[in-house]
Order: C-alpha cells, then sequence, then structure tokens
C-alpha cells in the first residue's frame, strides 16, 4: 500500500497519483500522513480508490470525489467532500463549515459535529452527522438526505427544495419554507438504511424527527405582490 | 480572505517563545493575505512605566536623536529603535502627555499602539519579512496577535495594516470586510474621533474606542457591535492581560480554537496551529456565531 507523505511529498504529487490509477491494478489503497491542515487533499478522486488520512485536513478534502472511500481521521476544515458525485466520505472527528456543499450523491459521514452550511445546497448526497450540525444547514437543499443524531443550529433547510432533513434532538429553528413532516414507513426504512451504512448503532429510526419543504415559496403568490 | 492567529499562554515557562511561537503561526497564514502584516504582543510591563510604539515614513530621519529631543521637550523617555518602529518607554504618569510632544516635535509619526506592555508592529510585505524586520522571533511575552491582510476595503499601506490599537493595551485584528463602515465613521467623526485612512476595520476599532469611553468594558462593547457593524468579521482582540474572539451571525470568515493545560491558541486555519506543543492532545474547536470568547491572565489567576 502506497503511503504519502506530505510532509516530504507535494500535494500535487500526492493527487496526481490519485488520478491517474490504471484500470485493473491492485494499488488501491493508499494512506497519507501528515497532512497538517493542508487543503485540497485527495480531491477529484474518480475511481474505487480508497484514501486513509492519517491527520486532520484543511478546506476542501475529497472535493468532487466521485467512487473514491476516503477516510479522515482527525478532523476536516470548510468544504469536507464539497461537490462528491459517488462514493464515501469519512470524517473521523468534527467537520468545518459547509460541509458536502453542493454534492450530487455518495455518502458523507461525519463522526463528530459539523459546523454551519452542513449539506447547503446539496443535490442528491446523503450525509449522516453523528454530533450536532450548525446554523443554515441544507440551505436550498434539492435531493438526498441529512440525518443527525445531535441536534441543528438556526435556520435549518432555509429554502429548502426537496432534500429530506433527519433530526434526532432539538432544532434551534427551521428557515424559511422549511416544516417537520409526517414520518412515513418509506422514510423509516430509507433511515434504517443510512444509519446501518454510516455505522450507526444502537439508534432507532423511530427517533428522528423528519423536515422538508412547505413547498410555498415554489411558486409566486400574489398576496406578494406589493413587496415588489 | 485575511489570516490570524492569536496565542495566549497560561504556562509562564512558554513565555520565551512566545514571539517565535506566533511567528511561525503568522508565516504559515501568509497564503491568505500577502499584502501586509502586523502583531502586537504584550510582554512584560515594569512597574511605574508605560510604553508607545511609534512608526515613521522616515525612521533615519524621524528617531535621530528622539530621545533628545523628548528631554528637551520636557518628557524624558528611553527609545528603543526598531525599523520602522521604536518603542518610546516614559513613566507611566506621563503617558498621556507622549501624543502631544510628538505631535509638537515629530508631526509625521503615527502612534501604533500604547499601554503598560503591548508593542504593535505593522508593516506592507510578507509575514516573513515583516517578522524578521522587527525581530519578532526574539521578543517574549504572555499573549500576542498576529494579522496578515489581503486588502478588500482600503489601500495597501502601513497604516492600513492590523492590528488597529482600540485604547491602552487594547488592539484588534479582523478577517472581513465591514459593509456600512463609511456610515460609521461618519458618525464617529462627529462625535469627536479622528481617522488616518479609509480602512474599514479602523473603524470597528474606532467604534470599540468609543463604546468604551461610554463606560462599556469590552466584553459589552463586542456584543454591541454584533448588533452595530454590518458585515464579516472575525475579530481577535488583545487586552492587557487576555485575549479575546468573536464572529459574526453569519461566521462564513473561518475560525479555529486550540486549548490545553499551557495556552489557548486562534487560528484562521488549522494549519496556523500545527507547530504548536502538544497540539496533537489539544481540545481544538471552532467558536460559535455571535458569540463574545474571552481568556484572562487576571481572571484565571
Amino acid at each position: 500500500m502506497p503511503v504519502i507523505d506530505l510532509a516530504t511529498t507535494p500535494l500535487r504529487e500526492l493527487n496526481r497519483s490519485l488520478h491517474n490509477i490504471q484500470q485493473g491494478s491492485n494499488d488501491l489503497s493508499y494512506e497519507v500522513a501528515n497532512p497538517r491542515g493542508s487543503h485540497a487533499v485527495a480531491v477529484g478522486i474518480d475511481g474505487p480508490v480508497v484514501v486513509d488520512v492519517n491527520g486532520s485536513v484543511g478546506y476542501y478534502c475529497a472535493g468532487m470525489n466521485d467512487g473514491g472511500t476516503v477516510t479522515v481521521h482527525g478532523s476536516a476544515g470548510p468544504g469536507v467532500a464539497e461537490n462528491m458525485m459517488s462514493g464515501k466520505v469519512v470524517v473521523e472527528g468534527d467537520a468545518s463549515q459547509y460541509a458536502g456543499a453542493t454534492g450530487r450523491g455518495g455518502l458523507l459521514v461525519i463522526k463528530g459535529n459539523a459546523a454551519s452550511r452542513c449539506g447547503i445546497s446539496m443535490k442528491g448526497i446523503d450525509i449522516v452527522v453523528h454530533g450536532n450540525i450548525g446554523h443554515m444547514s441544507a440551505f436550498m437543499g434539492q435531493s438526498g438526505h441529512l440525518v443527525v443524531l445531535g441536534d441543528a443550529g438556526d435556520a435549518l433547510g432555509d429554502s429548502l427544495y426537496e432534500a429530506k432533513l433527519f433530526i434526532r434532538g432539538t432544532v434551534k429553528s427551521l428557515g424559511a419554507d422549511c416544516i417537520e413532516k409526517e414520518m412515513r414507513p418509506e422514510h423509516l426504512q430509507k433511515l434504517a438504511e443510512l444509519l446501518e451504512k454510516a455505522d450507526v448503532k444502537n439508534v432507532r429510526p423511530e427517533e428522528f424527527k423528519r423536515y422538508g419543504s412547505a413547498r410555498k415559496l415554489y411558486n409566486f403568490n400574489i398576496d406578494n405582490a406589493d413587496a415588489y | 480572505m485575511c489570516g490570524i492567529v492569536g496565542l495566549f499562554l497560561k504556562d509562564s515557562r512558554l513565555e520565551p517563545q512566545l514571539g517565535q511561537l506566533l511567528s511561525d503561526m503568522l508565516i504559515t497564514m501568509t497564503d491568505r493575505g500577502p499584502d501586509s502584516a502586523g502583531l502586537a504582543i504584550y510582554g512584560s510591563a515594569t512597574e511605574g512605566k508605560a510604553k508607545v510604539t511609534i512608526q515613521s515614513a522616515k525612521p533615519e530621519i524621524d528617531f535621530a536623536d528622539l530621545e533628545r529631543d523628548l528631554a528637551e521637550a520636557g518628557l524624558p523617555a528611553r527609545v528603543a529603535v526598531k525599523s520602522t518602529h521604536a518603542v518610546v518607554a516614559v513613566a507611566a504618569a506621563r503617558l498621556a502627555d507622549v501624543r502631544a510632544v510628538l505631535a509638537a516635535i515629530r508631526p509625521d509619526v503615527r502612534i501604533m499602539g500604547a499601554g503598560d506592555s503591548v508593542e504593535i508592529y505593522k508593516e506592507v510585505g510578507l509575514p516573513k519579512d515583516v517578522v524578521a524586520r522587527f525581530d519578532v522571533r526574539s521578543m517574549s511575552g504572555s499573549h500576542g496577535i498576529g494579522h496578515t491582510r489581503m486588502a478588500t476595503e482600503s489601500a495597501v499601506t502601513t497604516l492600513g495594516a492590523h492590528p488597529f490599537s482600540t485604547g491602552s493595551d487594547q488592539c484588534l485584528v479582523h478577517n472581513g470586510s465591514l459593509s456600512n463602515h463609511n456610515n460609521l465613521r461618519r458618525e464617529l467623526i462627529r462625535e469627536g474621533i479622528s481617522f488616518e485612512t479609509q480602512n474599514d476595520t479602523e473603524v470597528a476599532a474606532a467604534y470599540l474606542t468609543a463604546e468604551m469611553a461610554k463606560g462599556k468594558d469590552l466584553g459589552q462593547a463586542l456584543t454591541g457591535a454584533l448588533d452595530d457593524l454590518d458585515g464579516f468579521f472575525t475579530f481577535v482582540v488583545g487586552t492587557k492581560s487576555g485575549f479575546g474572539v468573536v464572529r459574526d451571525p453569519i461566521a462564513c470568515k473561518p475560525a479555529v480554537m486550540a486549548e490545553t493545560d499551557r495556552y489557548v491558541a486562534f487560528g484562521s486555519e488549522y494549519r496556523a496551529l500545527v507547530n504548536l506543543p502538544d497540539i496533537e492532545s489539544a481540545r481544538i474547536w471552532e467558536p460559535e456565531p455571535a458569540t463574545v470568547y474571552f481568556w484572562d491572565h487576571q481572571k484565571a489567576a
């Protein structure tokens, strides 16, 4: 298994080698040592490569991931797994703001807390946070699922489209057009599936509440014409 | 962007390393803002003495014979020149006279900060060059803050660099941009405050100074800033005995904190903190939006 030490190897060399894996290669597991808060670690992976990052990373780790499995054995800076297409990204510690922003697919698991704007503009990604999330999370979320075992901060799901939000703890406040919704059997089933995928044990889907869009911002309301 | 750092030592055995540690933290943040850089270092205070950090565009002229000229003007002082800056040490009782005497005998000199323990150094250029110019690595102290600037709101000049003094032994560094600084500046000018630059952070510093002049303490002034300042900010403020952190309610400017038994550290990014002792076992977290944090030697003791 190749070990890339970022104390001695330039970041671009790491990312280039992750991008140049030949089809049929057996060297599909990489270990990254000494990330020390570096930006853009393991971005742009486009194959089934497995990367273990031993330490904390800075901005945009595993951004645009398409099919890789990236585990950060530490905490992640802003924009972890931003615009993920497919695959899996696991953060063992905490994640800073806009984790999983604009993600179109794949699974992001944050074992600690996530800061503000988690899942902002999510478009199909599934995000499971073992701890709490900060304010303005899932802002304008279009599709995908955000599962939070802890609490959510202010303005959850503001201007939400069709992303589904499952919160186990308290919600400090809901954003515009976000409401609590009925938890139907299909939601419980999906939630059970996501919890299992995210390695969550001893937590039942029935413990969560579901939040979604009231769909009142979808169309212009003529009663508001005076405001323009 | 801008990068900011702060280090507050709980363990006095680390004090001789303050300049060294803070320099490395600031240099790591260079690519967040390469326009100019500055630091405030809180060294040990001398009983009965106060100091004023001054800056000149023509140090070879302004600082020549300054000690003698101050004495002739009736203000005995010690002057330690460091490149474009000089630290003028006077009897604490004479601190209030320094500004007027300097205005008379050295009208082009600017006052960077004053107090019992603070020294403020800032210049245009990369953090590594600014640190070297003022020999920051050799400085000891109990706490300090630093800033590396990517200018957005005003020109790249020495006076537009951070930290900005907000009062005796107090200063401010800022990551972000204020959108109501022109209005607020006009209001503060009407209250009698004068400004050196078109810089937004200078307005924030003057706002805090004005609020404290009305009787608020720093914590109350910072809480007021959350209502009265519009725009993006992560502020780190230095005080004689500690430092504080506050982020605007949206909190899009980054901030990471680390705490161990020996220190509390602030960085715009985790990268700034990785060389600190025992960082692997530190408690690391992101400060909450719209929340005023303080660490204080006097309250800790």
